[in-house]
């Protein structure tokens, strides 16, 4: 049952992704800063968290997921700092997705050379 | 040509592009793309990791992934197919830091890949951040009244 949960809710985002692209002049680039201030914003309406209970991976993989984890990091640690958690939770929360992107595609780039675009 | 004139004859040639067809492949990549990832957590979850690490987990395994596909050309293709589908889970994160990457790699290591690597994933981060930090404000005068 949580198989279906997460295809239904990750794939009714996207859907609402590409119905922006199809009907608004948004940028998908515009669409993804969006998208994760939306999940910063669902995540501190108290939205979010059951969300992703109820959806696991359908919430925490499409890019609301990652500003929920930013506003989940921030809470965390303002909750334990105080104030300098306010600039240290959310980067920290995130870290191991923004880490991870730069080292592979560093290692992409050593490793492939770039293609044509138009075959 | 004035000004509306010109608008309405370049929304007449604008490529209109299918919406419900678009939007099908949108919704089933998409859904596709969680399910895997659902998939994988349940798998992490299995070998022992605590929940918020399985997720972790799952978000770097799928940007290594993403990331792969991009370098070997297969998600380019892929995308512009399933389009929303494909940029909006963490795997389109990994394509538009990976890609660009790529493609800045004869410019040097300095000022090709590593000024290039967040130029599109970038404002998501710095947008993302704002907003959080925002609301970390917010959050810390409320704990501040609250007790």
């Amino acid at each position: 049952m949580n198989y279906l949960y997460a295809f239904l809710s990750g794939g009714a985002i996207c859907l609402l992704a590409q119905i922006l692209v199809d009907k608004t002049k948004l940028t998908p680039a515009k669409i993804l800063v969006l998208y994760v201030c939306t999940g910063v914003f669902l995540g501190a309406c108290g939205v979010y968290a059951p969300f992703v209970r109820f959806a696991g991976a359908g919430a925490t993989v499409p890019l609301t997921g990652f500003g929920y984890t930013l506003f989940s990091g921030v809470k965390e640690a303002v909750e334990t700092q105080g104030l300098t958690g306010c600039l240290t939770g959310g980067l920290t929360a995130s870290s191991a997705g923004i880490s991870a992107a730069i080292i592979f595609a560093a290692l992409w780039a050593l490793l492939f050379k770039s293609r044509d675009k138009n075959i | 040509m004035d000004k509306n004139s010109y608008l309405k004859l370049a929304s007449k040639r604008e490529k209109t592009s299918p919406c419900l067809k678009n939007c099908l492949f949108a919704f089933l990549s998409g859904g596709a793309v969680c399910l895997l990832g659902q998939a994988m957590k349940d798998l992490y979850a299995l070998l022992g990791a605590e929940e918020k690490t399985a997720y972790s987990l799952v978000a770097v395994t799928l940007v290594f992934a993403a990331g792969l596909c991009t370098g070997l050309g297969f998600y380019d293709k892929a995308a512009r197919v399933c389009g929303a589908g494909l940029f909006v889970p963490i795997t389109g994160f990994s394509n538009a830091v990976a890609s660009p990457a790529i493609e800045a790699r004869c410019e040097g290591a300095v000022t090709g890949v590593g000024s290039e690597i967040f130029k599109i994933a970038g404002p998501v981060i710095v947008y993302g951040n704002i907003a959080s930090v925002i609301y970390g404000v917010i959050y810390y005068i409320y704990l501040c009244f609250a007790g």
